[in-house]
C-alpha cells in the first residue's frame, strides 16, 4: 500500500515540503503525490529525485497529475 | 514542443531567464527607464498606482507597460503550452495584507527582489543591506513553513476568474492608448503621468511593453522567483531557482560594465537612501510577507497570469499598498525614510508574525 500525499490546490512549496516529509517517514517504499499544478508537478520530481528516489511515472488525473516516486 | 517545454524546467533552462533579464534591464535603463530601476516590479506597481491617481506622489505616476507584459506574456505562454489553471480561495484577504505589507516594506527600501539585484548589480552599496534584509525575512519565512505555516488550499474555479487580473492589464494598456502622454502634462484623461522624477524617465512604450511579454512569457515558464530562489536554497538546500537569480545579477553587472553604468558607492546611488538600518529592515518585512505569501512580486504577477486568482488578490494588495505608503508619508525618498516609515515596517512585521504564528493548521 503506497502512501498518499495530496498536495492538491496547495500552493509553493507546500507540495515539496509534504513529499519531502513523507519522504523522511516512509524512508523507502513508493509514494503517490497527488499535485494540480505543471510547476507543482515539476518540484515535487525534482525533489524526489534529488533524495535519490526514483520516478515511476507521471499520470494526468482530474485536473492535475498523478506522480509515483520509490526507493528500494 | 514537449522538448521545448522541458527546456525551461532544466538548470540551464532558469539560467537563461536570468540572464535574458540582466541583459535587458539594465538595456531597458539606457533607452530610458530610472537608474539601477530597470525592471523594479513594486516600483511599477507603484507607479502604476501613481497613474491612476490612488496617490498623488507627483515624481511616481505613470503606467508601466513591463508589469502589463509580464501578466500577458505569462497568460499567453500558459495557454500556449496547456497551462492556464483557474484557482482561487486560498486566504486572498491574507494575501491581499501581505502584498500591502510587502509594498510597504519593499518602498521603505526602495525597491523589491528584482530591483534590489539590479541596485547591487550597479554598485549601489545600500543594496547589501537590502539583500540581508531579504535573505533575513525570507529566513524566518522558512521557520514558519517548517512549524506547519501554510495558506490552505485553493479551488479550481470558474476560467473568468483567472481571466480578471489579464483583462485589468488590458484594461490599462486600452488607457495608455487612449490617453497618452502628452509632452510637460501631468494629466492625461483618467492617467497621471509624471513631469519629472522616476515617473517621467521610461523607455519607449512599446520597447517596454515587448520585453515585459518576452519575460512574462519565459517565466511563466521557468517558473522564476527571487524570493523562492533564497527559500529553497534555506529550506530545502535547492539550488535551481537561486541558479537563476544568480545569473541575473552577474549578467547585469556585466551589462552594466559594457554600458560603463557601473558605479560602485553608498552615497548619491539613483533612487536610494543611505539608512542602512531601514534599507535592512524594510526588506525583513518585504521578506517575510513574500515567504508568507508563496512568491515574489514578479512571480505573483506570473502566477496571475497563468490563472492564480490568489496571486491576483496579492498584486492589488500590491497596488494599493502603494497607495497607502505615498499617501501616509510610509514610502522612502531619497533623502531618508518616510516620517511613518518606521512605524509602518514594525507593524507590517507584527502583522505578519500574527500569520505566520496563528495559520499553522495542518492540511487535511
Amino acid at each position: 500500500m503506497s502512501a498518499i500525499v495530496d498536495a492538491r490546490g496547495l500552493s509553493c512549496p507546500q507540495p515539496v515540503l509534504l513529499t519531502l516529509n513523507e519522504i523522511k517517514k516512509v524512508k523507502r517504499g513508493e509514494i503517490i503525490v497527488l499535485v494540480d499544478t505543471d510547476t507543482s508537478k515539476e518540484n515535487v520530481s525534482r525533489a524526489a529525485t534529488s533524495q535519490g528516489w526514483a520516478l515511476k511515472g507521471v499520470e494526468p488525473e482530474g485536473t492535475g497529475y498523478r506522480i509515483s516516486i520509490s526507493k528500494d | 514542443m514537449p522538448k521545448f517545454a522541458h527546456f525551461f524546467a532544466t538548470r540551464w533552462g532558469i539560467i537563461g531567464v536570468g540572464v535574458f533579464i540582466g541583459v535587458f534591464a539594465p538595456l531597458l535603463q539606457k533607452w530610458g527607464n530610472p537608474a539601477n530601476m530597470g525592471i523594479c516590479v513594486a516600483c511599477f506597481e507603484r507607479d502604476i498606482a501613481g497613474a491612476l491617481g490612488l496617490h498623488r506622489a507627483a515624481v511616481v505616476q505613470y503606467v508601466r507597460p513591463e508589469i502589463i507584459g509580464f501578466v500577458l506574456g505569462s497568460l499567453i505562454a500558459a495557454y500556449v503550452f496547456k497551462e492556464f489553471r483557474s484557482r482561487a480561495g486560498s486566504a486572498p484577504i491574507v494575501r491581499f495584507f501581505l502584498g500591502a505589507f510587502a509594498m510597504i516594506g519593499a518602498l521603505v527600501f526602495l525597491g523589491c527582489p528584482w530591483r534590489a539585484m539590479l541596485r547591487f548589480a550597479g554598485g549601489d552599496g545600500n543594496a547589501i543591506f537590502g539583500l540581508l534584509g531579504l535573505i533575513g525575512g525570507i529566513w524566518v519565512g522558512t521557520l514558519f513553513l517548517k512549524g506547519g505555516y501554510n495558506l490552505g488550499r485553493s479551488q479550481a474555479t470558474h476560467t473568468s476568474v483567472g481571466w480578471l487580473l489579464p483583462l485589468t492589464m488590458l484594461g490599462f494598456l486600452v488607457l495608455i492608448f487612449i490617453f497618452p502622454q502628452v509632452q510637460g502634462q501631468d494629466k492625461s484623461g483618467v492617467l497621471f503621468y509624471s513631469v519629472k522624477g522616476p515617473g517621467s524617465m521610461h523607455a519607449p512604450l512599446f520597447v517596454s511593453l515587448v520585453i515585459g511579454l518576452c519575460i512574462g512569457f519565459l517565466a511563466q515558464r521557468s517558473r522564476f522567483c527571487t524570493m523562492g530562489a533564497i527559500r529553497d536554497f534555506v529550506l530545502f538546500k535547492q539550488t535551481h531557482l537561486l541558479s537563476g537569480a544568480i545569473a541575473l545579477v552577474v549578467v547585469a553587472f556585466i551589462t552594466n560594465l559594457i554600458l560603463g553604468e557601473f558605479h560602485p558607492g553608498i552615497e548619491k546611488q539613483p533612487v536610494a537612501h543611505t539608512m542602512s538600518l531601514w534599507n535592512f529592515g524594510g526588506m525583513v518585512l518585504a521578506g517575510l510577507a513574500f515567504a508568507l505569501a508563496g512568491g515574489c512580486p514578479g512571480r505573483q504577477l506570473f502566477l496571475a497570469g497563468e490563472g492564480d486568482g490568489d496571486a491576483a488578490v496579492f498584486v492589488l494588495g500590491m497596488i494599493v499598498g502603494a497607495g497607502f505608503a505615498h499617501n501616509f508619508g510610509l514610502a522612502s525618498s531619497p533623502d531618508g525614510v518616510g516620517p511613518y516609515g518606521v512605524a509602518a515596517v514594525i507593524i507590517g512585521l507584527l502583522a505578519c508574525l500574527f500569520i505566520g504564528f496563528t495559520m499553522r493548521k495542518q492540511v487535511t
